[in-house]
């Protein structure tokens, strides 16, 4: 597809040239650029791949080979304005982590890796967030919520649907 | 050991404990501003090899050994990778360091260095931890403004760059060879061994790959000597010429069913029960333990008989369990169906198998399925032979992997059908009546999404 418009932001180029020093050669650039691409647009769009390709002087399909592996980054549509992960791992699941999760999918009126319509919340399942002292818990953006209970996954939906949770 | 008195945790709850001010309170860098006088590198590797220091991150391979594996008098670069994608379940100890005492981590990740020579180090993080992200971005800023880190650090003409590298949320990247792949940009799809790291890792350059808790152990030998160190936990079996012992302080993380959970520094060899009892607070609910994960997921069960089991590199081994792990105890208690528990532990290994060897991600895939099916009623008995065929067969130790993640699949299943077979075939026979005893093939099923 033939755009005019780039993804990119000059300011995103210079973040990741900023980063090439570090490494001894451009590929290793890879995950650093989508991330830094990801954190500005929440997901990285087919485009942005076929740009940061040129950016790092490799092929397209290198870069989507990387990419696609971790089933991390989006590229249809952006995560909600929150990406929340609940996790479901043993420590977790022991303590509620599931009934967690089906709650709060419950509460926002999607099913995991759904996206709310009005675009604030998306919430996903997650394997280990290695806060299992805290269980049942969830990593939403940066920050770790412990110890969740229904009423605390309740208020936690409400307030990223009133746009109030990072 | 009554008066055991913590030394990697000593600064968890200090106020600003994550700060360099604080670290150098409590004595910290000045060990390694010494060894950059006096020592060569060479000295720095006889001293982390007389301790006996053993890799924290699960395998427990000597870490002086690894160093010497390296290439003698290699023009360079060397790097050394820090592995911080602290993944498996149950498993939190390094995010506690990162979190609370960056610069113990630093100082021993410095020293490591030194010792192996290298000049880059990387710091590869899971994306989990953005917490820790921080508190490390400002420790390492804060060590280059105090010449720690940099060009001739303290005037000793050596020089170090240590950069923090943001995972994408794979377990496989704790694969110290999935790690490496990961930072070169590509997907983390562990290598073929060998050649091992050592001689050809990231970059294709000579590579150490350690832990964090290694990291901070290494500061501590620094600081404290040899003597210390294996002044605790367990010496080696002088029956068994290969066992080198168990020595030093470790963090266990507690989890699960337990009153307390949290990470507790011990020496190595504190029994499952000692620990669950003591800092755990014990059972929750005043309920009895079912089986306990000894450390992490992937290392299998033991049973509540088997709780006295003390947990050193040795120890899980000797009643079946694939070993201490990342010593990450997680209590199951005695109201969970292993059925679920078994469930949970497929899903994990389906979800996270990175699809390179076939035995693996057929067989993680597989085993979900068919814990699927009996969780939904329509178990037969041969499942459970089918399963343990499955366990028997992927891995590296029956030589059908790359990497190891397929064993730490294969030993929750292998682990939980033998010693919990009973409460499998109850399960069964309750849930599925009329079927239980079928042999005949079952249709083909459903693809079960694992993501």
């Amino acid at each position: 597809m033939i755009t005019t418009q780039r993804i990119l932001t000059p300011e995103m180029v210079a973040s990741i040239e900023a980063l090439a020093p570090r490494y001894p050669n451009r590929r290793a650039l890879t995950l650093p650029a989508l991330h830094i691409v990801n954190d500005e647009l929440r997901y990285v769009p087919y485009e942005a791949v076929v740009e940061v390709a040129q950016l790092l002087g490799l092929a397209p399909a290198e870069v989507q080979d990387t990419l696609s592996f971790y089933q991390f980054f989006p590229q249809d549509k952006p995560s909600g304005e929150t990406r929340a992960w609940v996790c479901r791992s043993i420590s977790c699941a022991l303590r509620g982590g599931e009934e967690i999760l089906d709650h709060i999918c419950h509460a926002a009126g999607i099913d995991p890796y759904g996206t709310t319509a009005d675009g604030a919340l998306t919430v996903e399942p997650a394997e280990c967030l290695g806060a299992c002292d805290f269980a049942p818990c969830m990593l939403a953006g940066k920050t770790l919520h412990k110890n969740l209970t229904k009423e605390s996954a309740e208020a936690f939906v409400r307030d990223a649907r009133a746009g109030k949770s990072s | 050991m009554t008066t055991f008195q913590p030394v990697l945790l000593e600064a968890v709850g200090v106020a600003g404990s994550h700060t360099l001010a604080s670290y150098r309170s409590r004595g910290g860098y000045a060990p390694l501003e010494r060894m950059l006088k006096e020592k060569q590198p060479t000295d720095v590797i006889e001293l982390v090899k007389a301790s006996g220091l053993r890799g924290r991150g699960g395998a427990g391979f000597p870490t002086g050994l690894k160093w010497t594996f390296l290439p003698k008098d290699h023009p360079g670069p060397i790097y050394l990778c820090i592995n911080a994608d602290e993944s498996e379940p149950g498993t939190f100890n390094n995010r506690i360091l990162m979190e609370d005492d960056p610069h113990q981590v630093i100082e021993g990740i410095i020293l490591s260095a030194y010792a192996t020579r290298a000049t880059t180090a990387y710091l590869y993080l899971r994306y989990e931890y953005p917490q820790s992200w921080d508190r490390l971005q400002g420790a390492i800023d804060e060590a280059y403004a105090a010449g720690l880190l940099g060009k001739n650090i303290q005037g000793s003409g050596f020089s170090l760059d240590l950069y923090l590298h943001r995972g994408a949320a794979a377990y496989i990247c704790g694969e110290e060879t999935g790690l490496i792949e990961s930072l070169e940009g590509k997907r983390a799809w562990p290598r073929i061994k060998p050649p091992f790291p050592a001689i050809e890792g990231l970059f294709r350059k000579p590579t150490v790959v350690n832990n964090i808790e290694t990291m901070a152990c290494v500061a501590q030998i620094a600081r404290r000597g040899v003597d210390w160190f294996r002044s605790i936990g367990v010496p080696s079996d002088p029956n068994n010429p290969r066992d080198p012992g168990s020595y030093g302080p470790k963090l266990y993380c507690l989890s699960g069913h337990v009153e307390r959970p949290g990470c507790y520094e011990a020496p190595l060899g504190i029994t499952a029960r000692q620990l669950i009892d003591g800092q755990g607070g014990g059972v929750w609910k005043g309920r009895k333990a079912k089986a306990v994960i000894p450390g992490g997921i992937s290392m299998g069960l033991l049973t509540e008989a088997e709780l006295d089991t003390p947990l050193d590199f040795a120890g899980p081994g000797k009643v079946g369990c694939l070993g201490l792990g990342t010593a990450a105890v997680v209590v199951i208690d005695e109201t969970v169906s292993i059925v679920d528990f078994l469930h949970n532990s497929c899903r994990f290994f389906a979800h996270e198998s990175c699809g390179q060897c076939t035995p693996c991600r057929e067989g993680t895939a597989w085993s979900l399925r068919m814990l699927e099916r009996i969780r939904a009623g329509k178990g037969r008995l041969k499942d459970l032979e089918l399963l343990a065929e499955i366990g028997n067969t992927m891995g590296m130790m029956p030589g059908s992997t790359i990497c190891g993640l397929a064993d730490g699949a294969a030993w929750p299943i292998k682990n939980a059908i033998k010693k919990f077979r009973g409460e499998f075939e109850d399960y069964i026979k309750r849930t599925n009546p009329s079927g239980w005893m079928v042999t005949d093939p079952v249709p083909a099923l459903p693809i079960v999404a694992a993501h």
